[in-house]
């Protein structure tokens, strides 16, 4: 650990007049869990005492106080996915790392933990491996899961990705479809979603051909405002567990016919997409 | 000056006071377990349930978070709050039996049951020794860890805590602690401190600068 680290995040957070939350998650974004020596020494700069701040360390999941490994494999036992078999892949996920929910491996290669719905519900049972969605898992799955998390994610990045084609997507809470054929974008019919920013609520439509642009809106939305993003059907927040590679603003994930699924960031103006065709690419 | 009814008597309080010192002050016997005068209420064991408002809209509260209001209408003991009252006796015994101060609550309302799965856990998280410890000795050396089933008391990452002054008060306070902090079970002490005592009339100057609650006096049952 490197206390100047620790001494920008607190000073940081002071001048932003942040919070204690806040402090912990820049914490573990940078060092993938909470030492001990940096709980004591925001206890000892911003007037809280220690237990209070370890209290809030340990009622949150997403913190940690172990180190971590290297990935981070998550997955889902919420009740969607639960009853298409989770607690089984769980459990395999256990046997072939050796290690049980919440630990990680000797190598510090791998983290296993369990969470509540990642909100792709409709693809369950799911898991997320270092920001990418695995949908459909099966146990038989689980080895060719870890390897190629071994040798690395290839992940499809529209940068490096040309091709340009249609998809047709639908909300990975409810599965209702998003494409709207009465409007179109890109000669195709778009994709809708509610969006909301600076207390403005109002549609969005996204070309579906993927690898273009192209949005309208029913709002003028300022350049690199982040958005939240709704199902206009359920209205149920698309949201996910990743960051953009890009920027770090969430990523929102939308099921896409025929298996996978695809991320989009959301911030305006920013080009990070993720396809996932057929359960990442499995 | 707040008028208010409590089982139809008028009573007349200051602003800002609950309505647990209210009726408490009109002499109706309330039973408390996580409330002691000193400490913020805090509203953890619902022992001292009463019912507000009429009709469809009465409810239960916690009497001793719930602030007077001007012209409420209140029941210390009207069925709903008893059957609710003799439910929470039932769940604190099912957690810890062993308790007297417990005991004596269950005898008081003539519960002689529970009908829940035994089990033998100690601290009940009342938070009476958090609140001890940080606002009367001023050293918020033990707190709350985890949360939902995992909760519990005791000093970050289980280690003996440098702020505790061993004063002793968060077992003095503790309403299950008279079985469990005792030194010869260093494993289930809370705070460690008399774990970490080592007895101090033995190793420590005459009690100095130190105040100590315990009874019985640890040092003096292991000699
Ligand atoms: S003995 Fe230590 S933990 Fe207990 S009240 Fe005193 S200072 Fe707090
Ligand atoms: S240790 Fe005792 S005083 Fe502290 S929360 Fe538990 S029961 Fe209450
Ligand atoms: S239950 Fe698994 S994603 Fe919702
Ligand atoms: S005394 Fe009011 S909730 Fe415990």
């Amino acid at each position: 650990m490197n206390p100047t680290d620790i001494q920008d995040i607190v000073e940081k957070s002071k001048q932003t007049r942040g919070g204690l939350i806040g402090m912990l998650q820049d914490i573990q974004a940078r060092y993938s869990y909470l030492p001990e020596e940096a709980l004591s020494y925001i206890s000892e700069h911003t007037n809280r005492s220690l237990v209070d701040i370890y209290g809030v360390a340990t009622f949150y999941k997403s913190f940690s106080l172990t180190p971590r490994g290297k990935h981070l494999c998550s997955v889902c036992l919420g009740t969607a996915c639960h009853v298409r078999g989770a607690p089984m892949i769980a459990e395999e996920f256990e046997r072939q790392l050796g290690i049980k929910a919440g630990q990680t491996t000797k190598d510090k290669e791998f983290t296993l933990e369990t969470v509540n719905c990642l909100g792709a519900c409709a693809l369950g049972p799911i898991v997320v491996v270092d920001g990418q969605y695995f949908s459909n898992v099966k146990t038989s799955k689980v080895k060719q899961i870890l390897s190629e998390t071994r040798e690395g994610l290839d992940k499809v990045e529209v940068k490096t990705d040309e091709r340009i084609f249609p998809v047709t997507v639908s909300c990975a809470r409810c599965n209702h479809s998003l494409m709207d054929t009465g409007y179109l974008i890109d000669d195709n019919p778009s994709i809708r979603v509610t969006v909301s920013f600076e207390r403005k609520h109002g549609w969005l439509r996204l070309s579906s051909l993927y690898g273009s642009y192209s949005v309208e809106a029913e709002y003028e939305i300022p350049l690199n405002e982040v958005l939240d993003f709704f199902c206009p059907h359920c209205h149920s927040e698309l949201s996910g567990a990743s960051e953009c590679a890009e920027c770090g603003a969430p990523m929102v994930p939308m099921i896409v016919r025929g298996g996978g699924i695809v991320q989009i960031c959301s911030r305006r103006g920013c080009k990070g997409h993720l396809l996932n065709l057929g359960g990442a690419n499995i | 000056m707040i008028n208010l009814k409590i089982n139809g008597l008028n009573v007349s309080v200051d602003k800002g006071t609950t309505l647990l010192e209210a009726a408490q002050s009109i002499g109706f016997p309330i039973p408390t377990l996580c409330h002691k005068e000193g400490l913020t209420p805090y509203g953890a064991c619902r022992l001292c349930v009463m019912e507000i408002g009429e009709g469809d809209r009465a409810k239960l509260v916690t009497s001793c978070t719930y602030p007077a209001e001007e012209g409420l209408k209140v029941r210390t003991a009207s069925r709903r709050v008893l059957r609710a009252r003799r439910m929470i006796i039932e769940l604190l015994l099912a957690s810890s039996p062993q308790s007297k101060t417990i005991q004596d609550i269950a005898a008081a309302h003539n519960v002689k049951q529970q009908r829940f799965r035994q089990e033998y856990e100690d601290c009940i998280l009342c938070g009476l020794c958090v609140r001890m410890c940080k606002e009367q000795m001023m050293a918020g050396a033990i707190g709350f860890r985890g949360r939902g089933q995992d909760r519990s008391i005791g000093t970050p990452f289980d280690i003996k805590s440098e702020v505790c002054r061993l004063c002793g008060g968060c077992l003095y306070v503790c309403p299950v602690c008279s079985l469990r902090c005792t030194y010869n079970q260093p494993d289930k002490a809370i705070c460690g401190a008399c774990a970490n005592l080592s007895p101090p009339c033995v190793e420590k100057e005459p009690f100095d600068d130190m105040m100590c609650y315990m009874e019985p006096c640890v040092a003096c049952e292991i000699k």
